[in-house]
């Protein structure tokens, strides 16, 4: 069994984020990264499943050279292989363009299961899971919080909105792109950063992939415009005085925009 | 709070390989997520360490991680340091948990013990299945070693051990005891494992300092152990002041995580306390203070930096790693010092760290060779005279 999962280095969740000088994105420059913490949970589904039986996990992430820490991470934590788009080409791309590179390389890798974050913390688009399985001609499911039997067809528990779940089963090859919560992901071992030193990291580009011409600035259809923080809201007013005061201007506040 | 991301002023992570940042990211994650969360109700406690969290530092590699073989992950002395940094920058407690584990009992089972001792314990201690203690300060003497009232008396085959140990992390928590004894020939290493007859373990309670931490006194009335237990290779003082040289390496790296959490507290409530209409970290002295912690951690990671890389050269003089104990721990009391004050009154209750570690790195100031006495085997070392 083969288990390609995609996964994609973020700004850490705690890092204080400037928009750049065109403001078009932010500015990246000594920012902290780390691994997208829905992909990190992708990651440990496809490794409990190598855990389970045989499988062979290949890790496929795409960016500048800052992104080998976060497959030799990943490799840390028990994948086998990773395959690293470095390729300046790629920037600018909208989510069909790197759903492109990716599903390029599930088409070479052939695998029987590619598992997924939801969505990026950083784009939220949540747009390049579908389209990878819609180009590889594979059936997916989204929001994925429980995986069974991987070793046939494949049962899924999705989440609903409000709460609910559904159910649904998935022939393989297939491509799941998980929720967050769904596992306990796991510690990179210091065993398993000194082994994964050992391991391979593939580094291609769009035009090794036979992509070169599907993806970038160029070929977006989709273009950041405009990146910007909401303006400071108006109107807000703040009471005074003791509590009572406070209580009884709050009150009249209440009563006068009909809320009561 | 915003989780702790390091300090690194002079942009020393360029000196570091990917593996040694990699350790040093995984346990810092695992000591903000696992063991901080905890360290509170531990620290109410008196001497109390989180036992839920063995098995999960040992699946971590956190015992015996420099060491090569037998499960153990065989990382560079400089990855190991950021190791020890990342677990004291939780507690020094945590931090002595792994250093005894590793440095103290690992240690001297894989350079002086025989296979057969080797294969029983090694995997078991790294796994977490057994823990060990390290038995050399005795209640009448700590830094005088020579001086060990501990007997050891060779009867044919066994050894009959008498004597008392006292200071000893995790010593009613081991499944094996490394007891350091005299005998006719000099000093020799013995493992005593619990339930053998005579041998007993109890805790000390009452501690103001590593609170989060276990520390026992052990008594030793007519222990009687195989010639198969003694550490076959380890011979007079290099046996005991070698395991000593390994975990006061690891103090002068750990040393530095818990300056670095108390620096980062007081930088963070500095710039969010507003005193006299603005935040204290805009007064001078606020700004005196934390630039003299900045400085001294920044230095003190030079110094453990270099210290690691000569060990991993193989070149290592004991003095460099007093001096490296001796400063990194006397800057980190000093940093803890500070920051429990920029923190007010706050400051003095334990939802801040600033003063749990000041109140453990004065222990740390004292165990594995006091302050004073690393500025005597330095002393020793420039002027060639002996004064201890």
């Amino acid at each position: 069994m083969k288990i390609v999962v995609c996964l994609k280095q973020v700004p850490h969740s705690d890092a204080r984020l400037d928009i750049n000088g065109d403001g078009t994105w932010i500015q990246e420059d000594n920012l902290k990264f780390e691994i997208n913490s829905y992909d990190t949970y992708a990651l440990e589904e496809a490794l409990r499943i190598k855990d389970a039986g045989e499988a062979e996990v290949v890790v496929v992430s795409i960016g500048p050279d800052r992104v080998t820490q976060a497959l030799r991470t990943a490799l840390g934590m028990g994948a086998d292989r990773a395959v690293h788009v470095n390729d300046s080409a790629v920037e600018g791309s909208d989510a069909l363009g790197i759903a492109k590179v990716l599903a390029a390389i599930v088409k070479a890798e052939s695998p029987d299961l590619v598992v997924t974050g939801l969505m990026s913390d950083d784009g939220n688009f949540s747009a390049v899971p579908p389209m990878i399985a819609e180009l590889c001609d594979m059936p997916s499911a989204t929001s994925v919080l429980k995986v069974d039997g991987a070793n046939g067809s494949l049962t899924v528990e999705r989440e609903l909105e409000g709460g609910a779940m559904e159910v649904v089963e998935l022939p393989k090859p297939c491509l799941l792109a998980v929720q967050t919560g769904l596992n306990q992901v796991r510690y990179a071992s210091l065993k398993g950063i000194m082994a994964a030193k050992k391991k391979p990291i593939d580094v291609k580009t769009a035009a090794d992939l036979g992509v070169g011409d599907q993806v970038g600035a160029g070929a977006a259809k989709v273009r950041m415009e405009k990146v910007y923080q909401p303006p400071k809201g108006e109107g807000a007013e703040l009471l005074e005085g003791s509590t009572d005061d406070v209580v009884g201007s709050l009150m009249n506040k209440v009563k006068e925009l009909g809320l009561l | 709070m915003a989780d702790f991301q390091g300090v690194d002023f002079l942009r020393l992570d360029e000196l570091l390989s990917e593996e040694e940042k990699l350790a040093r990211e995984s346990v810092r994650e695992f000591v903000s997520k696992e063991f901080l969360p905890r360290i509170q109700e531990h620290v109410r406690q008196d001497g109390s360490f989180p036992m839920e969290l063995v098995a999960p530092m040992a699946e971590l590699g956190l015992f015996g991680a420099n060491l090569h073989g037998w499960g153990c992950a065989g990382m560079n002395n400089v990855a190991y340091g950021l190791v020890m940094q990342e677990l004291e920058r939780g507690d020094s407690g945590l931090r002595s948990f792994a250093s005894v584990q590793g440095s103290l009992v690992m240690y001297p089972i894989h350079s002086y013990g025989s296979d057969a001792q080797k294969d029983r314990w090694l995997p078991a201690l790294q796994s977490g299945q057994a823990i060990g203690c390290f038995g050399l300060t005795e209640p009448d003497f700590g830094s005088h070693i020579t001086a060990m009232r501990t007997k050891a008396e060779r009867r044919g085959d066994t050894w009959l051990l008498n004597g008392t140990k006292r200071w000893i992390t995790n010593g009613t928590l081991a499944e094996v005891a490394v007891i350091w004894a005299s005998t006719d020939d000099g000093i020799r290493g013995f493992l005593v494992e619990r339930g053998t007859p005579g041998f007993e373990a109890r805790d000390i309670k009452g501690k103001f300092s590593l609170r989060a931490s276990v520390t026992s006194e052990l008594f030793l009335r007519d222990v009687e152990v195989p010639e198969s237990s003694r550490l076959p290779k380890a011979e007079g003082m290099r046996g005991p002041l070698s395991c000593l040289t390994q975990a006061r390496y690891g103090i002068a790296w750990g040393a530095l995580g818990a300056a670095m959490a108390c620096y980062d507290e007081a930088l963070e409530y500095s710039k969010e306390r507003i005193v006299a209409g603005g935040p204290l970290a805009g007064k001078q002295l606020t700004q005196q203070k934390l630039v003299e912690m900045l400085a001294e951690i920044t230095k003190g990671q030079l110094v453990a930096w270099r210290v690691g890389r000569i060990k991993d050269e193989g070149n290592l003089d004991f003095a460099m790693v007093s001096l490296a104990k001796r400063n990194n721990v006397d800057v980190a009391l000093r940093i803890a010092r500070e920051a429990r004050d920029l923190l007010g009154a706050n400051g003095i209750v334990d939802d801040y760290q600033s003063m749990r570690h000041m109140m453990n790195l004065e222990t740390v100031r004292t165990y594995e060779g006091t302050h004073d006495v690393h500025t005597l085997i330095l002393g020793e070392k420039i002027t060639g005279l002996r004064a201890l």
